[in-house]
């Protein structure tokens, strides 16, 4: 008892270093990072962030030893003008150290596989200087998601949501000058590009919903607008809805929903551990956990809530119907993903803050293990092909291990070092893989641990995750709770589809067939993962006394009854599950797929699946709509605008020829040599002939400026005489 | 006319005519003489205002170290008398009309502008008692400590400053 | 019993004279000595005006007298330097023609 007094103002004081860690990492790399060796750069990468994690883990401990009271630790003055007070305030709550531990958690395990990743990417893209790069951007990230969470205030969330932005931009765009097989191209910038001018629409929203929390309530800082906020409701209740509306275009930008979810699939083009901690874990459950930061808010106009939960579901179901029709194993996860953030969203929009949170946490866990195991395919897949191509010469069996130390020892033989031309062989495209499974088996016990958790089967961690949401949504929308039910049977499905696609029958292609399993560095965060995507569950047991997430949740959102295990929703979900699973196993299980033949799926259900396989043509669509009619409209503007009108005729004609005019014939004629120069050569004649009397004066006797002195003496005397 | 007064009037005109006389010699060696003159004329008029430290100070400091310096100098330098002048013809005319005018404005000034009531009138005999010497010395070493001390820094550096014009450079030719 | 005018009077005429002094002649060393003429018509001034304030107030008024005694360690000093820099001038121009004195080098 004695002790924990004595701490419990006792670990709030290390707040800043959620921020700082991470910092300090980036600028050592930054500094030493190019004389340093690769395992040092991502040792202190990785230490930065594990720090992070370390204080994350002591600001929760303080938090529950304190009662889960909300502290507010504030280290430095920002904006003060008239009635706008802005600092740098850390807000720790029960809440903001939950997606601080799954950040920085996540994050670090993820910084650590991305040492045996990087590893072998920048040897396959020849480019080793980018190594450091890449971890300078994943620290710095993980210290805009770090101000992001921690913030106290709407501004200082927004500051960290548009530094995650950044570092997403950037991230994506890593191998800027080349497409996703690594031919030069522009189509890894313009899918960088992409995320941020579509997150820019978002940020549109997230700031209008800023400005007019500050004009209508008065403040940013979440205590006070939340303390505003119920007057405002009972009297103007549209400007609530304005604000969480427009909130809600700033979630559907950054947590990639209807209709700005179309940046999140391009988001793949980012090297796959960028996929797994920023468009899976992390940055993309940041529009989550600004509505259930706002919660409050709300709460306050159920309109709005509904809104928000239809999006979700409607988000949920449309993007895994998509991810039934891609082909691209990253692409299929990404939809996946959109689909899933699609379930929180609509988790927290019908008020079920502790389910968005609880599926938040567990969808970081398998979801970052889908992306990294797949990752790992990727990888074993190019290495594959890196054999076919180089290592037959060998004749050595590099496997394992071995494969990176061969590369290592490649990379020192010139003919190696060389780009070459790879032809279109696309390691991520399903259509080439096939019976991965005895190749790379570590990675597919990992997939399918991964697969389970997704596809919600018990006891894995999204069983219970998935179950509550849907639980909650058959308790107050019945037609969200059959778009989400929907959405969950084609989840197993497509994710079926993959498994069966990817890791059995037969090789579809050479590279295939050579496949190679990844070092431990790579598969051992993989491990922590899947042990954390099956126990995940744990956190959340809806059996009375098991609602430790609830619980703690509540100190900071207000308690909540529990609700005990649905037998009936759960056995719905769980059937379906197994049912959808089943349903891939008859379509690409039982037969598998031959090389270069057409998806089973697509003659049975004809334009549907072509809608699917293309993505319903929304990107398409917003061509149609948006960005063709507003080239034309640019173009127009710039040619006959700009150019025609404004330069041809107005410039050139108009003004440069009245310029012309008047300074041929009025101001040179006759203002400047006749007035201007007149005066200007009497003003330098003048001069000269005054100087050159003057000059005389100066004539270099002592005596004779002595006598000037006394004749000034005599002049003042003279003055105050006659004065 | 009092007898301080003719006193005064006498004392003057000896003042006055021993600056001319060092003004106009020709001889820079009269010159100089003729400012002791004066310098003594003007340890006088001190005497006579109830100055007798002052007075002394002025015979053994002025008339007696600077002036032996000038002459010394004078000699050394053998500059007497310098060739007649060549330059600035109308400097001389217009430096005495000048100084006419000064003078006139001057006096003018204080007869008409800035007539003053004090007068001055000869001290008694206590003014050469040691108790006012002392007094004096009470004032220079209490209220003007500072400046006193500023002043012998000063003389140190004259005096180094002096050495370090006239020192012979090592190596360097005459 | 004599006005202080007449004094202040007395070393206006001294100071004029050595300013006139400055002026006209071209003999560094008779500068200098018209200078010390100049400094000593300031020291009458100040020492009548300190008598004249003795009288009037009654009591001893030394302040004038310490500023004299501060003028003349000046001029020592200034003696002392300038009659060094007038040596060495004469040792490098062999001339000491204030006049011939007309150019910054040399």
């Amino acid at each position: 008892m004695h002790l924990s007094e004595s701490v419990v103002n006792g670990f709030f004081f290390l707040a800043p270093w959620l921020v700082f860690a991470p910092v300090t990492g980036l600028l050592i790399n930054l500094i030493f990072g190019r004389q340093w060796s690769e395992k040092m750069v991502g040792t202190v990468a990785s230490l930065a962030s594990g720090a992070a994690f370390v204080v994350s883990a002591l600001l929760a401990y303080s938090v529950s030893i304190n009662h889960g009271e909300a502290v507010r630790w504030r280290l430095a003055e920002w904006i003060h003008i008239g009635t706008l007070n802005l600092d740098w305030t850390f807000r720790i709550d029960s809440l903001s150290t939950t997606m601080m531990l799954v950040v920085s958690g996540v994050g670090t395990l993820i910084h650590i596989y991305a040492i045996g990743y990087m590893h072998e990417d920048v040897r396959f893209k020849n480019d080793e200087g980018r190594f450091n790069r890449f971890f300078i951007f994943l620290n710095l990230f993980i210290a805009a998601m770090m101000i992001l969470v921690s913030g106290d205030s709407f501004i200082m969330l927004f500051v960290g949501w548009e530094g995650v932005g950044l570092c997403s931009f950037l991230l994506i765009g890593f191998w800027f000058e080349m497409d996703t097989l690594a031919r030069p191209s522009w189509a890894n910038s313009n899918a960088a590009k992409k995320a941020f001018i579509v997150n820019r629409i978002g940020d549109f929203g997230f700031l209008i919903a800023g400005f007019l929390m500050f004009w209508y309530l008065g403040s940013f800082q979440f205590d006070e607008v939340f303390k505003a906020a119920p007057d405002v409701a009972e009297s103007a209740p549209w400007v609530i809805v304005a604000i969480t509306l427009f909130m809600l275009v700033g979630v559907a930008g950054k947590s990639a929903q209807i209709p700005l979810y179309v940046w999140l699939p391009d988001a793949m083009a980012g090297p796959t551990p960028v996929s797994a901690l920023i468009h899976a874990a992390t940055m993309v459950t940041a529009g989550v956990y600004l509505v259930t930061r706002s919660a409050p808010l709300y709460t306050l106009v159920p309109q709005a809530q509904y809104i928000v939960a239809v999006v979700g579901a409607g988000t949920a179901l449309f993007a895994a119907t998509i991810a039934v029709g891609q082909y691209d194993i990253k692409k299929v996860l990404a939809y996946s993903t959109i689909s899933q953030l699609g379930f929180m969203v609509a988790a927290v929009g019908m008020g079920a803050y502790v389910a968005g949170m609880f599926h938040l946490i567990t969808h970081a866990f398998f979801k970052a293990l889908l992306f990294l195991s797949a990752g790992s395919a990727i990888l074993g897949m190019e290495r594959g092909h890196h054999h076919l191509a180089h290592g037959h010469h060998e004749g050595k069996p590099a496997r394992g291990k071995k494969s990176s130390k061969e590369t290592h020892d490649d990379s020192h033989h010139g003919e190696v070092r060389r780009v070459e031309p790879i032809e279109t062989f696309d390691p991520g495209d399903m259509r080439n893989m096939g019976g991965l499974r005895k190749s790379m088996p570590v990675t597919f016990w990992l997939y399918i641990i991964g697969t389970l958790a997704l596809a919600g089967i018990f006891p894995f961690a999204g069983f219970w995750s998935k179950d509550e949401i849907l639980l909650d949504s058959s308790l107050h929308f019945q037609n969200i709770y059959w778009l989400l039910t929907i959405a969950a049977f084609l989840t197993a499905f497509y994710m079926g589809r993959q498994i069966w696609m990817v890791f059995f029958g037969e090789p579809r292609h050479a590279a295939a067939a050579h496949a190679q399993e990844s070092p431990k560095v790579i598969t051992v965060p993989l491990m922590i993962l899947a042990g954390l995507s099956v126990l995940g569950g744990a956190l959340n047991l809806p059996f009375e006394g098991f609602h430790n997430l609830g619980h703690w949740l509540g100190y900071t959102l207000g308690e909540v009854e529990g609700l005990p295990l649905d037998l009936k929703i759960a056995g719905i979900s769980t059937a379906l599950a197994l049912l959808a699973i089943l349903i891939s196993w008859f379509i690409y299980g039982r037969n598998p797929l031959r090389a270069h033949q057409p998806d089973p799926l697509k003659k049975p259900l004809g334009f549907i699946f072509t809608g699917m396989e293309n993505k319903w043509f929304v990107d398409e669509g917003y061509f149609a709509v948006f960005i063709n009619p507003f080239n034309k409209i640019s173009q127009f503007l710039a040619d006959v605008i700009d150019w025609r009108f404004w330069h041809d005729f107005v410039h050139d004609t108009v003004i440069l020829g009245t310029y012309n005019w008047l300074s041929e014939i009025a101001l040179d004629r006759y203002a400047d040599q006749k007035g201007i120069d007149a005066f200007a050569n009497w003003l330098g004649d003048a001069t000269q002939s005054v100087s050159a009397t003057l000059r005389k004066v100066q004539n270099g006797f002592v005596r004779s400026y002595a006598l000037a002195v006394m004749l000034g003496v005599v002049l003042i005397l003279g003055y105050l005489i006659l004065k | 006319m009092t007898s301080e007064l003719i006193v005064f009037l006498v004392l003057s005109l000896v003042a006055i005519s021993s600056a001319l006389g060092m003004l106009f010699s020709r001889n820079a060696v009269y010159s100089a003489l003729f400012l002791v003159l004066n310098f003594v004329t003007v340890a006088v008029f001190y005497l006579l205002l109830g100055a007798p430290f002052i007075a002394m100070a002025q015979i053994t400091v002025y008339a007696g170290a600077i002036m032996v310096l000038f002459l010394f100098v004078i000699m050394l330098l053998g500059a007497e008398s310098l060739a007649p002048a060549q330059s600035l013809p109308w400097q001389r005319p217009l430096a005495i009309l000048l100084a006419v005018i000064l003078a006139v404005e001057s006096i003018y000034l204080v007869f008409a502008r800035a007539r003053s009531d004090l007068v001055v009138t000869a001290p008694d005999i206590a003014v050469n008692s040691m108790d006012n010497l002392r007094e004096m010395a009470m004032t220079l070493f209490n209220q003007f400590l500072l400046p006193f001390e500023v002043t012998s820094i000063l003389l140190l550096v004259a005096m180094v400053g002096a050495i370090v014009l006239t020192k012979q450079v090592k190596g360097e030719q005459r | 019993m004599v006005p202080v005018d007449y004094y202040i009077v007395l070393s206006a005429i001294l100071f004029t004279l050595g300013a006139l002094g400055v002026l006209i002649r071209r003999n560094p060393l008779i500068i200098f000595m018209s200078i010390e003429l100049m400094l000593n018509a300031g020291n009458l001034a100040f020492v009548a005006f300190g008598r004249s304030y003795e009288i009037a107030g009654q009591q001893p008024f030394f302040t004038g007298q310490i500023f004299v005694f501060f003028v003349i360690a000046v001029a020592a000093a200034e003696v002392a330097v300038g009659l060094a820099l007038i040596v060495e001038i004469f040792k490098t121009k062999k001339n000491i023609n204030i006049d011939e004195m007309n150019s910054l080098k040399g």
